[in-house]
């Protein structure tokens, strides 16, 4: 199985050669028959890569310890949906996945533009196919995940085979029911900005620089941006509940390395709109889509490479070179190609006034690539201050949260007032009649949070910024459905759907805010964290927050996999009860390594969040550390929020399909006539 | 027109001075130096008060909780480093003998390191178990 999947490996590196080949010659030479069979190449990339990716699965399934890397990653007692995730536990097997989701959304894009002849479209697939021969070559030749254990006995010519009794085991921390899901999500994110980046050098290339490549891979971004960001919060979801620091995000270099293509990524989806509406910004949104998928290859060479420390990080690896080389060379040529293209991406008009929805797409563009260039900066410079001054400097989380809040609350201010913006220029008399409600909305909530003795500047700016977004998206929807209730004589909820589905784009994208918010109801709720820690025995108790944890017994407890320590707390607040936590140290037998788990109960108004952090040598009681977050869980929901209003943006809506059915009849005509 | 454009580019500039700004003082409060024990030893007193990062293997049988505190050695070849960690948060699972261990925090009077953040990766047990001598991978 091993060879069988090493073969189609090394197989799709040589047709994906081919695809490139043929893709760009028969687009060079105008010839349909040779762009053909390069589209062809690239189905067969697609089959070759399925067969070599579920032979890995297969050999994880079936345990084959015979090959280094399950070996290493997988062990025999391990649940088998563990074992299939331990493919991606690893740096070589998530590369692979990497490749596979590559090569799926290459097929289906070739799928989508089956029949069409443009030559937008064949080089896009040409630029798709180099990416992807770049990993099959990583794959192949630097991180094989089908390479063999052997022993040389002395005499023997080739090493005899050597079959471990069993595997090294997936790490206890990734053994969570999140390893499953969060890393294909974040490489579905991470991949997915290929598509509409090849597009864009496709449009440079071909000097096609009309809106067609944004609008031809409009959903492929936005679903590349979900699909990223759900990966980021179940990413920070995971570290929560898992690593015990009480907190969501540290700033880590490989959180850092997902976060800056989302930012550029964020950028780019608003920039697009303001060259549909208004042809502006053109060489702006090429930049933003390159810069975001050359984040996204430099993302997952961060990851690998060793070059930072970080918790995440795999070990070292020999791929390291290869990515600086790809990105370089990558980087370099699309500079020259943008440099080259300049004239075609002249703007076709100006600001007219710095009140219009032009204006605040500008800042909310300034505001993202600053976020992201701060996030760059403080990750990459340990590495440059050692190169240019050799003293390794490293910037810690302070860095990050002081430009965050106030950039943060800038970007909710404009979440808020932007999309009610007039195009152009917007009047006086227009703005207040649009701000007045939600702005006396917002200072009647501030005053009553102050009354009730909430205290701090930023979250109550974030308070305050909360509410009047949030009723500025309400009124847009309240509006909506009144004008169509009124126009079609229409009930409520058939005036709410028909709005929106008439409207997915902006509907979607109000929704996709309102999560945004929600989640800034949860960051602000940080700065009221309490925590303390203690030792305790049975009958001890520890107080925070007005709750009282008091220690009901310590438990010694054995399982095949690990044994493990339990406390029992009990939880009261003004001396009624709350609920009873058991925190957890436990010792897995195979790795020796133990874990803490967390004891947590979660409402919308705080999380109680407790940790056996160990035992005291001297005096044998436990450490328990005691959490309280308030307001954590408004961060999840805003999550889901957001995913929910992406799904509606990139819905397909009936109207656009009928355009697109006569678009491709039309093709279909072209074609025919082109073949008299 | 032009004075339009003028008006959007000021404001432009007012945020990224903002930008700038908040991003300097961070900066400072946020910056601390990453040194191996050698070149921590070779800083002499130039190492008090600074905001240090120093990385070492946690010395086998090192690690002691004696109530809130946590104390260990760091290992650097033959070069070992006293520590006291005294941070709030609780010592990642990944901390404990033969891992690679990065604190953050001062060196105390009597050139004790008082750490407040720890950071851990795991000793690869497994790498160094059948990636070296006595058995070779191959490709085939």
């Amino acid at each position: 199985m091993a060879n069988f999947g090493n073969l189609a490996l090394t197989l799709a590196f040589s047709v994906s050669l081919y695809a490139i080949l043929a893709l760009l010659f028969g687009w060079r030479t105008r010839r349909r028959e040779i762009v053909k069979s390069g589209e062809h190449a690239v189905y067969a990339s697609f089959f070759l890569v399925t067969l070599s990716i579920a032979s890995l699965f297969y050999l994880f399934a079936t345990s084959n310890f015979n090959v280094e890397y399950v070996a290493q990653y997988s062990n025999r007692d391990l649940p088998l949906y563990y074992k299939l995730a331990a493919l991606w536990g690893g740096q070589k097997g998530s590369l692979l996945l990497w490749t596979w989701i590559l090569v799926i959304f290459a097929a289906i894009v070739t799928y989508q533009n089956r029949g069409r002849r443009r030559d937008l479209v064949t080089v896009a697939e040409g630029i798709i196919a180099i990416t992807l021969l770049f990993f099959l070559l990583l794959n192949n030749f630097i991180e094989n995940p089908f390479s063999r254990l052997g022993v040389i006995h002395a005499g023997d010519a080739a090493p005899a085979p050597f079959v471990p009794d069993d595997g090294h085991g997936l790490n206890p921390l990734l053994q969570h029911p999140l390893m499953v899901i969060h890393p294909p999500i974040l490489f579905i994110g991470y991949v997915g900005f290929v598509i509409p980046a090849a597009f864009a050098i496709a449009a440079l290339i071909t000097r096609e620089l009309g809106n067609a490549w944004v609008s031809l891979t409009r959903r492929w971004a936005l679903i590349a941006w979900g699909f990223l960001g759900v990966g980021i919060i179940l990413g920070a979801r995971w570290a929560y509940v898992e690593l015990g620091w009480g907190g969501y995000w540290a700033w880590d270099p490989v959180e850092n390395a997902s976060f800056m293509p989302w930012l550029t990524g964020t950028a780019f989806l608003h920039s697009a709109i303001v060259q549909e509406k208004k042809n502006m910004l053109k060489a702006w949104n090429v930049v933003l889509i390159l810069a975001t998928y050359l984040l996204c290859i430099f993302g997952t060479f961060l990851t690998r490479s060793g070059v930072v420390s970080s918790v995440h990080a795999f070990a070292e690896s020999e791929s390291g070179p290869f990515f600086i080389g790809f990105i370089a060379l990558a980087g370099v040529g699309v500079i020259l190609l943008i440099l080259s293209r300049l004239d075609y991406l002249k703007s076709e008009s100006e600001f007219d006034s710095i009140v219009s929805r032009e204006a605040s797409f500008l800042f909310n563009n300034l505001v993202f690539l600053g976020a992201c260039f701060a996030v760059f900066w403080g990750t990459v410079y340990p590495v440059f201050s050692q190169l240019l001054q050799g003293e390794k400097i490293t910037i810690g989380p302070p860095f990050f949260n002081r430009i965050y809040v106030p950039l943060g609350l800038f970007i909710l201010f404009l979440t808020g007032v932007a999309p009610l913006l007039a195009w152009r220029k917007t009047s006086f008399k227009s703005f207040s009649k649009n701000f007045i409600w939600p702005l006396a909305l917002a200072v009647i909530v501030t005053v009553a949070l102050v009354a009730a003795g909430v205290r701090g500047g930023a979250p109550l700016v974030a308070f305050f910024l909360a509410v009047f977004v949030t009723s500025t998206i309400m009124i847009e929807f309240v509006r909506g459905v009144a004008a169509r209730m009124r126009a079609h004589a229409e009930p409520f909820a058939q005036a709410l759907v028909r709005l929106v589905s008439k409207n997915k784009r902006r509907y979607g994208g109000y929704v996709v805010h309102f999560g945004i918010v929600l989640m800034f109801i949860g960051f602000a709720g940080a700065a009221f964290n309490r925590e303390t820690s203690g030792e305790v025995a049975k009958g001890d108790s520890l107080s925070v927050g007005g709750y009282t944890f008091v220690c009901e017994n310590i438990d010694e407890k054995d399982t095949p996999n690990y044994y493990f320590l339990e406390a029992k707390l009990s939880v009261t607040k003004g001396g009624k009860p709350v609920t009873v936590l058991y925190p957890e140290k436990r010792v897995y037998t195979a790795s020796e390594q133990s874990t803490s788990e967390v004891a947590m109960r979660s409402t919308l108004r705080e999380d109680i969040y407790a940790v056996f952090a160990g035992i005291t040598e001297d005096t044998g009681k436990a450490v328990i550390q005691i959490y309280v977050n308030p307001l954590v869980s408004w961060l999840w929901l805003g999550g889901i929020v957001m995913g929910l209003g992406t799904i509606i943006c990139i819905l397909p809506d009936a109207a656009s399909t009928r355009v697109s059915r006569g678009r491709k009849a039309l093709d279909r005509l072209l074609a025919a006539a082109d073949r008299k | 027109m032009q004075r339009k454009n003028s008006r959007v580019l000021i404001g432009v500039i007012i945020v990224v001075i903002a930008m700038a700004y908040f991003g300097f003082a961070g900066f400072q409060e946020g910056k601390a130096y990453y040194k191996t024990i050698a070149e921590l030893n070779a800083m002499g007193d130039q190492a008090y008060g600074k905001r240090i990062k120093v990385a070492g293997i946690v010395a086998d049988g090192s690690v002691q909780r004696r109530g809130e505190e946590v104390y260990f050695r760091l290992q650097q070849n033959d070069l070992v480093l006293a520590c006291v960690y005294t941070g709030s948060a609780p010592v990642p699972d990944t901390f404990k003998d033969g891992a690679e261990a990065v604190c953050e925090g001062k060196v105390r009077g009597d050139r004790t390191f008082e750490a407040k953040k720890i950071q851990a990766k795991c000793a690869s047990k497994y790498q160094s178990k059948y990636g070296s001598g006595a058995a070779a991978a191959s490709p085939h």
